[in-house]
């Protein structure tokens, strides 16, 4: 069934965007990320322009972390202190990442530092995921004990000050990192346009030690505010937000993420994060594929306005 | 005034407007079958039919021979044309052109290949082909349009070619009679929005008789329209309405698929 894009401008096949949203969709829920780094090439693979799916991608992801977020909350597996304390950076390393992106975009080439900023991220972020899970599978199979929590390595980073008690992960931590944690992301997120979930839950895991049983709620937690907040700004500033490809994306994501968030439950952790490191480490290769070979056509047009 | 009075009237200002125009020895005579397509939620392309006939009169020669052109051109746009080089072992976009006012739609239909029609001079001037219509870019600090087999210009028009946005048939006007012909425009499903001219020249001898020109409109209708122009006019409503339409759908889906 063709359906036209009123923002987007073209007709696509209603079922091949349920399709990708409900795929998107079920890895966004098994790994508690948003999954806009696979959603927005997605798109622009099957035609509509990449400023229009980034904008509609930000509102898609925003409701499937909602939905995620709430069966999250239910389970009680969202701690809501440490949520408010990665806002207050995460806001504000949204905007800094707004005016670094029209910053960019007037020097140009900001397609190229996209596609590279990508390559450089997903392959160093997948590369060490992939390596990270594929260490504690050996491990757990040569028989030693699995430990994801080391309560008595306490690195540089708990001798901050500024200590606050987050009750329901069970953590005693300085405010300092996990505000800088959730401003990176803010940051990365609005220039890349992305929810940057795939590198806030390593983050929160390794860094701020975080257990898993709250991490993938609470960082879900970010990701929805920082997209509501990044449709809300693509909407205003570039009106290139297409409600009803969103709409199409939000239905196939939300039911996707559902079941995928079932699927996550019965994976066990480290081949949770090896299977992800594995595929943020696929796109992030074909992101510099693409900037390797030569391409098909060396030619490419780009409407720049002044339509009379 | 009666409707006979106002007749006589009608007839008196046409037959004055023919006496002020007496060397014209042909005129065309054109419509389109739809001067307002719609695009509707299954828009998937659409094909406009354009048809006319050459109307001749006393002092027009018995058997003469028509040529026939039919330009059509969509609403005009700025485009740019960037070319990819290797640097760094990367490819990269590094040089480009930018395409002035260019139509965002363009078609070029006749009844026989340009060559056939007119001298290359007559096809220059006439803009027949794609390889004779004006293209502006901006050339430094110049605005002109390049030869035909410039890398940019080649470039742009088979990559709108591929698009079936650019498209060139030296075989799509029929003569049904002498007098009486027809053509087919397509209208690919990602065609733009707005107003299209059409231009028909009629070519006898290899020069131009007469021209006429008409024109249709591509509009977005119903919801589509609605939500383009709300995008556009209210963007924080929108904005709101759509962060919203996401909160509710997420909300929605956990409760639809909940079973603890």
């Amino acid at each position: 069934m063709q359906l036209y894009l009123p923002i987007a401008d073209i007709p696509v096949n209603v079922f091949l965007i349920l399709a990708m949203g409900a795929a998107v969709g079920f890895v966004s829920g098994m790994f508690g990320i948003g999954g806009g780094f696979l959603m927005t090439p997605l798109l622009i693979f099957v035609g509509i322009a990449p400023a229009v799916a980034v904008a509609s991608v930000a509102s898609h992801i925003a409701a499937s972390s909602f939905s995620g977020a709430i069966s999250y909350w239910r389970r009680r597996a969202i701690d809501p202190a440490l949520a408010v304390v990665l806002l207050s950076g995460g806001s504000i390393g949204t905007a800094l990442g707004v005016w670094m992106f029209t910053l960019l975009r007037s020097l140009g080439q900001l397609d190229l530092l996209i596609a590279l900023s990508y390559v450089i991220l997903l392959t160093t972020v997948g590369g060490l995921m992939f390596w990270e899970g594929l260490r504690a599978l050996l491990r757990a199979r040569r028989g030693g004990t699995v430990t994801t929590r080391r309560p008595g390595s306490h690195g540089w980073i708990h001798g901050l000050p500024l200590k606050m008690r987050f009750k329901r992960s069970k953590i005693y931590l300085s405010v300092i990192p996990v505000i800088v944690v959730g401003l990176v992301i803010g940051f990365i997120g609005a220039v890349m346009g992305i929810g940057g979930g795939f590198i806030l839950v390593p983050l929160m895991i390794y860094v701020l030690r975080v257990p898993t049983s709250t991490v993938i709620g609470t960082s879900m937690v970010l990701t929805l505010v920082t997209m509501v907040f990044a449709t809300m700004l693509h909407a205003v500033t570039n009106h290139l937000v297409d409600a009803v490809l969103a709409l199409i994306l939000m239905v196939g994501g939300v039911t996707g993420a559902q079941f995928g968030a079932r699927a996550g439950q019965k994976i066990r952790g480290e081949h949770l994060r090896l299977l992800l490191g594995l595929l943020v480490l696929a796109v992030g290769v074909r992101f510099a594929v693409e900037l390797v070979i030569r391409p098909e056509d060396l030619f490419t047009i780009r409407e720049t306005g002044g339509t009379g | 005034m009666t409707a006979r009075a106002s007749l006589t009237l009608a007839g008196l200002v046409v037959a004055a407007l023919l006496a002020a125009f007496p060397a014209r020895a042909e005129r065309l005579i054109v419509s389109v079958s739809n001067h307002r397509v719609t695009v509707t939620p299954n828009y998937s392309g659409e094909e406009l039919v354009l048809f006319g006939s050459v109307e001749k009169d006393a002092s027009t020669p018995a058997d003469r021979n028509y040529d026939l052109v039919v330009t059509v051109a969509g609403p005009r746009a700025d485009m740019v044309t960037r070319r990819k080089e290797r640097k760094f072992g990367i490819w990269i976009n590094t040089d480009s052109r930018q395409f002035l006012k260019v139509p965002t739609y363009l078609a070029l239909f006749s009844n026989r290949p340009f060559e056939a029609i007119a001298s290359p001079e007559v096809q220059r001037r006439q803009q027949l082909g794609l390889n004779n219509v004006l293209l502006t870019q901006r050339v430094g600090p110049d605005y002109a349009d390049v030869v035909p087999n410039d890398a940019f210009r080649s470039a742009f028009v088979r990559l709108r070619r591929e698009h079936g946005l650019y498209r060139e048939a030296t075989s799509a006007v029929t003569f049904l009679t002498p007098t009486l012909f027809r053509t087919g425009i397509p209208l690919p499903a990602e065609v733009p929005i707005g107003t299209y001219d059409v231009e028909i020249k009629l070519f006898a001898d290899g020069q131009l008789v007469t021209r006429t020109e008409t024109a249709f409109e591509i509009v977005k209708v119903g919801f589509e329209q609605f939500v383009a122009t709300t995008a556009r006019q209210n963007g924080f409503v929108y904005g709101l309405a759509t962060a919203f339409m996401a909160l509710m759908t997420g909300w929605m889906a956990s409760i639809v698929f909940r079973k603890d």
